[in-house]
């Protein structure tokens, strides 16, 4: 029964790390219909820029609540930015394009993240930039509480990542569904061109969306890496791609739906690994996928639009 | 159009990029059309070396130190006058890793650039791709930290110019597996290995097959994938099997991980592993939680013979950071191929195979090494714990 | 057209082929080694391009699982010559036995790709676009997980000491094949209804296009070609490893489906030429090769977001652009 409950907790807190990836995946693409294959890399930049903010601040010798907030504020405001660089150059201009064309350019950008952060550092710069591929140690934010209950092991950062991924999750819900923010987000989502018709500033809106999914990677890279203190370029390779998973299975585009996907997932794996073959972790996850898309082709929360002759 | 403008223009400076690129392979092309042995020979100009290594993609960080151990070692050949009175010049070709492209690397740096060694590399399926080609185009290849016996061996036959200077994952697995049950005196072993890697896999099947052979048992054998970024389904199902010890032969960023998380779980039983683990990064990322922990190794960094505490003085001179075990064995691989060449009576690819076969007692950085008969390295291995973030010396294990 | 007799047709098949063996004897012959393997990477990748185009670009199904398709056709026809390895059928000598053995095997790591093909094909009577594309993906990720898990397979390691059995002219053949059935497909009634897919699935079926079936045998013939091709790759490297078949993989095939304009055989070649070669030149800039080769992606999808050919092929293009110049002088 312990071992269950551990289970549990243990399938809570990486499940946590896949919702809070995925929420970026599944607003972006609930706007654009476009699969962001950067947004793994964006969590990953996230994460290099707490490590140098951090160490800037010197957090590793005295952690305090403000240089934490400098740093999750910090990280934001450069994945905020790198969000929007990465939509205005390598997606805006192939916006009316067929949707294969941005995702090669998407890889493309994933690439670019991926191996320019593998580069050797260049001299003479006061941080080691890039940081090149050899793992790094990531400061903790903020101390690390242990509780045990029951003989289940429990931390505060898998407490505080949950509380943020709902927190998220019902914020994200209320800017989609109850700003002007939002409805301009559904009315683009819906039909940019007559949403542009009527007056809805398309592209500041598309602009707006990445730069919010952007923001979101970064708290989750800080949050994962605070408590799984090994940063390394790849990062975001396996994550982004089971957070994409976890979108597609809670429906994409939806919001709880990636809450929920990504809490599915976590806890699949972690039951598989724990109780049956490890070594087969990934792939029943992957097939458990599957599975759930032969049944309920849209997803757990998608819904099926009638098809328009 | 506006906005393509730039692009166009960057486009233009890419397809210069290529077309000067083009240049120096066709000038290549013309070299090549020359005999392809005996290469190099002859002549004065700088002898060629060529390392086949994964400088980009998920393996880059053993890559990239395994290249500048083999850097310093050519520099400070070079300064004591080079081989036979010829500098020495190292030429790395990119394989992501992967071994498809390790063979098409090996087989550039062969028959285009006619190096006189090669080196490469750290994984064994890269330089089981690369193996054939040594042996075809009759160039000695040393690699300095593949570890899978299949590496030197053709079928039953020895590959002739195939040589490594590592352990291999017998020794190495059952080394740990001795000191586990004679030393520790564990009775209950758990084993946590990484399924998507040769060294993990080698090395775990051969410390069960010996622990279990010395009258021991194994508990649970679980497995997870490198760069996961949680393992505590598996350290779960571990700790509820209550091992003494966990084997976890992975390198140095998973085993960090892990140590951390098992301890979050309140495991407090030791982990122990391989020469993965040889990385100040364990330390720096594991923190506390691989205090007390074993890793079997080439060398303990803490050893005063000079030429290891020169090796990581200079590395630390360069390149600003300790050297890791990747590094120490690029440069051992590097020094023992320079140290033939030396003593061969040609620079022709046969001469030297016969000189790297009879590579003595060398006194490398990761232990005297002598070429056996497999051509594997025989040499001694140490057992190091862990405590206060450094590596110590606890036993040297005699193949 | 005129419709060509009976044998002036089945010379018309023949005649890639005719045409290129002597061309591919004569560059085995002469071309140094290194130039070799890279053609030889070179035509394996041509032939992954051209075959998921059939699925990607003919049919317009989004698949990103081709890399483990190949890896069954790899692995099927390693274990077969490994096994048949100093094994002559009926009595031939080796020169004559050993092609003919490699030949049987190809055909068999084809036919299990091409079941593993129809496998994963099915649910894309259910699914469409991003839905189908994760599919893939799970497929092609679970055929890797169960190579790593199985020892006769060789788990991570893979199986080493394979037979030397690719050469130059075995995959110059593979790619004109390949391309020789991407061409003709394109060209049938087949071709059409998978065309007609793409453009409007709901008007196809309406026109009484049996889409499901259609969709299914684009996901059979693509896979079936691409085991071709890890046949053939995994022949001439002498070793097979499941890290060669990773996701990656796949998504380097789509860029370069991609790049080459959905539905062009033609751009797929070339896009395939392009991308190979670029990467071998940058090579020698160490580091910076993979961030040159992102950059190049980048660049080229930006300046040619329909592809390099779009939707059509070489022949349809170079008119155009001849007319063009006209103009311009």
């Amino acid at each position: 029964m312990t071992q269950f409950l551990q289970h549990l907790v243990n399938g809570l807190s990486l499940g946590t790390i896949y919702a809070l990836i995925a929420l970026g995946y599944t607003m972006v693409y609930g706007v654009l219909k476009l699969i962001n294959f950067a947004h793994g890399d964006v969590y990953m930049v996230g994460a290099y820029s707490g490590f140098y903010l951090a160490n800037a601040l010197g957090v590793e010798k005295e952690p305090t609540l403000v240089k934490a907030g400098i740093v999750f504020v910090g990280s934001m405001a450069i994945c905020g930015a790198l969000g929007y660089v990465i939509e205005r150059f390598a997606y805006r201009p192939l916006r009316h394009r067929a949707r294969l064309t941005a995702l090669i350019t998407a890889i493309g950008v994933s690439f670019l993240l991926e191996y320019g952060f593998q580069l050797p550092s260049w001299p003479g710069l006061p941080i080691p930039f890039p940081p090149g591929p050899t793992p790094r140690f990531f400061p903790t934010p903020f101390a690390r509480v242990e509780w045990n209950v029951l003989g289940v092991s429990l931390s505060n950062y898998d407490v505080i990542s949950l509380l943020v991924a709902v927190a998220f999750m019902v914020a994200l819900q209320l800017i989609v569904y109850r700003t002007r923010f939002g409805t301009a987000m559904r009315a683009v989502s819906f039909d940019p061109q007559v949403a542009g018709l009527m007056g809805i500033p398309v592209n500041r809106i598309i602009s707006g969306t990445f730069v919010l999914g952007s923001m979101l990677a970064a708290v989750a890279a800080l949050l994962v890496a605070g408590s799984r203190p090994r940063i390394d370029p790849l990062m975001g390779l396996m994550p982004g791609l089971k957070a994409f998973v976890a979108a597609v299975f809670g429906g994409i585009g939806n919001v709880p739906g990636a809450m929920v996907g990504g809490l599915a997932l976590g806890l699949a794996e972690e039951y598989v690994a724990g109780y049956t073959v490890s070594s087969y972790r990934d792939a029943i996850a992957f097939a458990m996928l599957i599975l759930v898309l032969l049944v309920k082709p849209e997803g757990l929360f998608g819904r099926s639009r009638a098809e328009k002759v | 159009m506006r906005t393509s403008t730039p692009f166009a223009v960057l486009a233009l400076a890419l397809a210069a990029l290529g077309c000067q690129k083009k240049q120096g392979a066709e000038g290549g092309e013309a070299a090549a059309s020359a005999a392809l042995t005996p290469n190099a020979g002859s002549g004065t100009g700088k002898i060629l070396i060529g390392h086949v290594a994964s400088l980009t993609g998920d393996k880059a960080t053993f890559g990239q130190s395994t290249d500048r151990g083999v850097r310093l070692a050519v520099t400070e050949a070079n300064a004591a006058g080079g081989v036979k009175g010829r500098q020495l010049e190292v030429k790395t070709l990119d394989n992501q890793g992967k071994a498809e492209e390790s063979a098409i690397a090996a087989t550039r740096l062969v028959s285009q650039d006619r190096v006189t060694v090669l080196l490469g590399e750290v994984a064994s399926t890269n330089s089981l791709a690369m193996a054939p080609i040594a042996d075809r185009y009759q160039v000695p290849m040393v690699s300095p930290s593949s570890t899978n016996p299949k590496v030197t061996k053709d079928g039953a036959r020895t590959r002739p110019y195939v040589f490594r200077v590592c352990f291999i994952d017998p020794f190495q697995g059952t080394v740990m597996a001795k000191f586990a049950r004679e030393t520790l005196k564990l009775d209950k072993v758990a084993v946590l290995r990484d399924v998507g890697s040769d060294y993990s896999m080698g090395l775990a099947d051969y410390f069960i097959e010996k622990f279990k052979a010395l009258g021991g048992t194994i508990v649970d054998d679980q497995s997870f994938k490198a760069g996961d970024p949680d393992f505590k389904a598996q350290l779960t199902a571990i700790k509820n099997r209550s091992p003494q010890a966990v084997y976890v032969p992975a390198y140095y960023g998973d085993v960090a991980l892990i140590a951390r998380q098992a301890r979050e779980l309140g495991m407090k039983q030791p982990l122990m592993g391989g020469d993965g683990w040889d990385s100040a990064k364990l330390f720096e990322i594991g923190g506390k939680a691989v205090d007390g922990c074993y890793f079997s190794n080439h060398y303990s960094h803490e050893d005063p013979e000079p030429r290891i505490q020169s090796f990581v003085k200079k590395y630390a001179q360069t390149y600003g950071e300790v050297p890791d075990g990747l590094a120490a064995q690029g440069y051992d691989a590097a020094k023992v191929a320079i140290a033939a060449m030396k003593a061969a009576k040609d620079l022709s690819g046969a001469a030297i195979k016969d000189a790297l076969a009879a590579t003595k007692d060398y006194p490398g950085v990761t232990g005297v090494i002598t070429i056996d008969s497999d051509h594997n390295a025989v040499k001694p291995a140490v057992v190091l714990e862990v405590k206060n973030g450094a590596a110590h010396f606890v036993a040297t294990v005699k193949p | 057209m005129p419709v060509p007799s009976l044998p002036g047709a089945a010379l018309r098949s023949l005649l890639p082929f005719l045409v290129g063996a002597p061309i591919l004897v004569a560059v085995q012959a002469l071309a140094p080694p290194e130039q070799a393997i890279i053609l030889v990477n070179l035509g394996v990748n041509v032939i992954l391009a051209v075959s998921l185009n059939v699925v990607n670009g003919f049919t317009g199904q989004f698949s990103l699982g081709h890399a483990g398709f190949m890896a069954v056709g790899a692995y099927t026809s390693a274990k077969i010559t490994v096994a048949m390895a100093g094994f002559d059928i009926a009595g031939l000598p080796p020169s004559l036995s050993d092609p003919l053995v490699f030949a049987l095997a190809l055909a068999a790591g084809m036919a299990m790709a091409a079941l593993a093909g129809f496998v994963v094909g099915l649910p894309s009577l259910r699914l469409r676009g991003d839905y189908l594309a994760i599919v893939t993906l799970g497929f092609g990720e679970i055929i890797r997980v169960v190579i790593e898990n199985t020892r006769f397979l060789g788990q991570a390691t893979g199986i080493p000491g394979l037979p030397p059995r690719t050469n130059l002219v075995w995959v110059g053949m593979g790619a004109i094949g390949t391309i020789a059935m991407a061409r003709r497909l394109g060209g049938s009634s087949h071709g059409r209804a998978m065309l007609s897919i793409r453009e409007d699935e709901i008007a196809a079926e309406a026109m009484g296009v049996d889409t499901t079936g259609y969709k299914v045998r684009a996901f059979v013939i693509a896979a079936a070609f691409a085991g071709l091709a890890g046949g053939l790759l995994v022949h001439y490297i002498l070793l097979v490893s499941p890290r060669m078949f990773t996701f990656v993989r796949s998504m380097e095939v789509v860029a370069m489906v991609v790049l080459g304009g959905m539905g062009s055989v033609t751009g797929s070649v070339l896009a395939a030429t392009v991308l190979t070669v670029a990467l071998e030149w940058l090579r020698e800039v160490e580091g910076w090769r993979m961030v040159m080769y992102a950059l190049l992606l980048i660049v080229l999808m930006l300046t040619r977001p329909e592809g390099i050919f779009g939707t059509r092929e070489i022949w349809d293009l170079w008119p155009r652009l001849f007319k063009r110049r006209a103009k311009a002088a």
